[in-house]
C-alpha cells in the first residue's frame, strides 16, 4: 500500500513540477521581453520607420517590419490555405479506398514539417532565382508559404478526421455531391480552420529563416510585392547584435511587439473559434 | 405478398476486403408499407440497408456483384447517376447527424441543392416538412438558431424532415431510435407508421418489440444471408426457419 501512495505522490509531483516549468517559463520570457523592451518602447516605434540607417540608429521605429512581417505572414498564410484546404479535402474525402495513396501523402507532410525553415528558405531563394525575382515581398511570401503548408495540411487533415462519417453519409444521403459534402465538412471544420490559421501565422510571423534570403531588407515600408520588405524577426536579429545598449533595448521592444502581434492574433482566433463552433454538433 | 416492390434485391453479394458480408441476397420490398431488417449484431443488416442508395460506394475494399432494382431501374448499373438514387431516400442514422447549420438551413439544404433558391417555396418546404415531423409548433420561433442547440429527440425529428424535404419515395431507418429516449422513440415510431401511406419504410432494428410495434414485413438476416422473409406476424410468432425461432426466442443474439 505504501508503494502506490509513494507512486501517486511521485508522479503528482512530476506532474505539477513540469506544469510549473511550463507556466514559469512563459511568464519569465514574457517579463523579461518586457522588463527589458518596455523602457524603450515609444509611439515612433510604431509609428515610424528606422532612421539614422538601418537600424542601428536610434531613432525612428520599426513600423517597416512591423507591416513587413504582417504581410509576409499574411499572405503566407492565406496562400497556405489556398493549397493546404483542397489539399486536406482530397486526401480525405476522395482518396477513399486507396489507404496506400493517401497514406504516403501523409508521410510526405509528416517529413516536410519536420524540414527545418533555412531549407524552405534556401528552397524558397532557388525558386526565387530560377524565375528572375529578387529579394522581395513576393519572394519572402513564397519561401514562409512553403514553411505553413505542412503546417496547414496537418492540422486541417487531423479536423477533418475527427468529423463523424455519419454526418457525411448524412449529406451524401440528400444526394449531395462529393463537392457539397465537402463544403459541410468544412463548415463543420471552421473552427479547426481558425486554429490551423493561427498556429500558420504564429509560425510564419516568427520565423527569421525563411525570409533572411527571401524577402530581403529595407528601411521602407514596402508598396508592391516586388520590393523588399523588411521583417520583425530580422529586425530583433540586427538590433540585438548591437554592441549599443540603446539599440539592442530597441531590439527587446521590438521583441515585445512580435509578442504582442501574436497575442492578437491568439485572441481573435480564439473568439472566431468560439462563434462558429456554435452550429457545430 | 402480391403487392409490387418498390425495391427490388437480385443475388447481391457484397465482399468488404475478401471477407463475404452479403451472400445471394434476393429480396423483394414491398411499396408503402413498412419492412423491418432484423437480425444479431454484424449479420449484415447496415450494410444490406446502405446497398439500397448506395452510400457502401465509399467504402474500402468493397466489392458489390448483382442487382438492386428500385423503380426497375438497377441502381448498380454504371450509368446511374448516383444523386439521383440518393434523393430518392431519405436515411435517418443511428443518431442524429444535424448539418452545421440552423433548423431552417438544415431543412433546406436538400432543396437548395437540387436548385430549389425560391426564398418562397423554401419557406413553405420547411414548414410543410417540420409540420409533418411534428416539429414546427416547437421550433418556428427559433428557426435561425442552430440545429445542434435542438434534444436529441428533436434532432433526429429534425433530420427525419431534412430527409423528406428532398421528396423521397422511401425512407431508410438504421437504428433510428436506438439513442432515444422512449419518449422520442415512441414519437419517431409513430411517425414511421404515418408515413408509409406515402412512402415505402425500411428499417433496420435490434428491438423486436419495435419491429412488431411499426412494420408490416420483416426480413431476418443471419450471417449475411436472409433467413426468412414474410409478414410480421408470421416471422415473429410463428416462424418457419428454426433459425428464426432461435432468434424470436432469445436464445442467439
Amino acid at each position: 500500500m505504501r508503494r502506490r501512495k509513494l507512486e501517486e505522490l511521485f508522479f503528482r509531483s512530476l506532474m505539477v513540477l513540469s506544469t510549473v516549468i511550463v507556466g514559469g517559463s512563459f511568464f519569465l520570457i514574457v517579463g523579461t521581453i518586457f522588463y527589458k523592451g518596455a523602457p524603450y518602447m515609444n509611439l515612433d516605434m510604431i509609428t515610424k520607420i528606422p532612421g539614422g540607417g538601418f537600424y542601428i540608429g536610434k531613432e525612428g521605429g520599426v513600423l517597416n517590419a512591423i507591416i513587413g512581417s504582417i504581410y509576409v505572414a499574411g499572405g503566407a498564410t492565406v496562400l497556405g490555405l489556398l493549397i493546404s484546404i483542397p489539399v486536406a479535402i482530397f486526401i480525405n474525402m476522395y482518396m477513399d479506398g486507396k489507404k496506400f495513396l493517401s497514406n504516403t501523402l501523409r508521410m510526405a507532410y509528416d517529413v516536410l514539417f519536420g524540414i527545418p525553415s533555412i531549407v524552405y528558405g534556401a528552397f524558397g531563394f532557388l525558386i526565387m532565382v530560377y524565375f528572375g525575382i529578387r529579394a522581395s515581398l513576393l519572394g519572402g511570401i513564397i519561401a514562409v508559404t512553403l514553411l505553413v503548408i505542412p503546417i496547414l495540411v496537418r492540422t486541417l487533415d487531423e479536423v477533418i478526421r475527427t468529423v463523424p462519417g455519419e454526418l457525411r453519409d448524412a449529406a451524401l444521403s440528400l444526394g449531395a455531391t462529393r463537392w457539397e459534402t465537402a463544403k459541410v465538412v468544412l463548415r463543420q471544420i471552421r473552427p479547426g480552420i481558425f486554429t490551423a490559421i493561427l498556429l500558420s501565422f504564429g509560425r510564419a510571423v516568427g520565423d527569421v529563416a525563411s525570409v533572411m534570403f527571401t524577402a530581403g531588407f529595407s528601411d521602407n515600408i514596402p508598396t508592391s510585392l516586388h520590393q523588399p520588405a523588411a521583417t520583425l524577426p530580422l529586425a530583433i536579429f540586427f538590433q540585438l547584435g548591437s554592441a549599443v545598449d540603446e539599440v539592442q533595448g530597441r531590439g527587446y521592444a521590438s521583441a515585445l511587439i512580435l509578442t504582442i502581434i501574436v497575442l492578437i492574433i491568439t485572441i481573435l482566433a480564439e473568439l472566431l473559434i468560439k462563434k462558429f463552433s456554435k452550429f457545430r454538433n | 405478398m402480391t403487392q409490387t416492390p418498390h425495391i427490388s434485391v437480385q443475388h447481391l453479394n457484397v465482399h468488404i476486403a475478401n471477407q463475404q458480408i452479403l451472400k445471394d441476397i434476393s429480396i423483394n420490398i414491398p411499396d408503402k408499407k413498412v419492412t423491418s431488417i432484423i437480425g444479431p449484431s454484424g449479420c449484415g443488416k447496415t450494410t444490406l440497408l446502405k446497398t439500397f442508395n448506395r452510400l457502401l460506394d465509399n467504402t474500402a475494399g468493397i466489392k458489390i456483384t448483382g442487382k438492386v432494382l428500385v423503380d426497375n431501374e438497377d441502381i448498380y448499373d454504371p450509368a446511374a447517376e448516383v444523386t439521383h438514387i440518393r434523393k430518392k431516400m431519405g436515411l435517418l442514422s443511428q443518431r442524429p447527424y444535424p448539418l452545421p447549420m440552423s433548423i431552417y438551413d438544415n431543412v433546406a439544404y436538400g432543396p437548395r441543392i437540387h436548385g430549389t433558391r425560391e426564398k418562397a417555396e423554401l419557406d413553405q418546404l420547411v414548414e410543410e416538412q417540420l409540420k409533418a415531423t411534428g416539429l414546427w409548433n416547437e421550433v418556428k420561433d427559433r428557426l435561425n438558431t442552430s440545429a445542434s442547440r435542438l434534444s436529441i429527440g428533436q434532432q433526429q425529428r429534425l433530420c427525419l424532415a431534412r430527409g423528406l424535404a428532398v421528396g423521397p419515395e422511401i425512407i431508410l431507418g438504421d437504428e433510428s431510435t436506438s439513442a432515444l429516449d422512449p419518449v422520442s422513440t415512441a414519437i419517431i415510431e409513430d411517425l414511421f407508421i404515418s408515413l408509409k401511406e406515402k412512402y415505402t419504410i425500411v428499417l433496420v432494428t435490434h428491438i423486436l418489440r419495435q419491429a412488431r410495434r411499426v412494420s408490416d414485413y420483416i426480413i431476418f438476416v443471419y450471417m449475411g444471408k436472409i433467413i426468412e422473409f414474410g409478414p410480421t406476424e408470421e416471422v415473429l410468432l410463428n416462424p418457419k426457419q428454426e433459425l428464426t425461432k432461435e432468434y424470436v426466442k432469445g436464445y442467439i443474439s
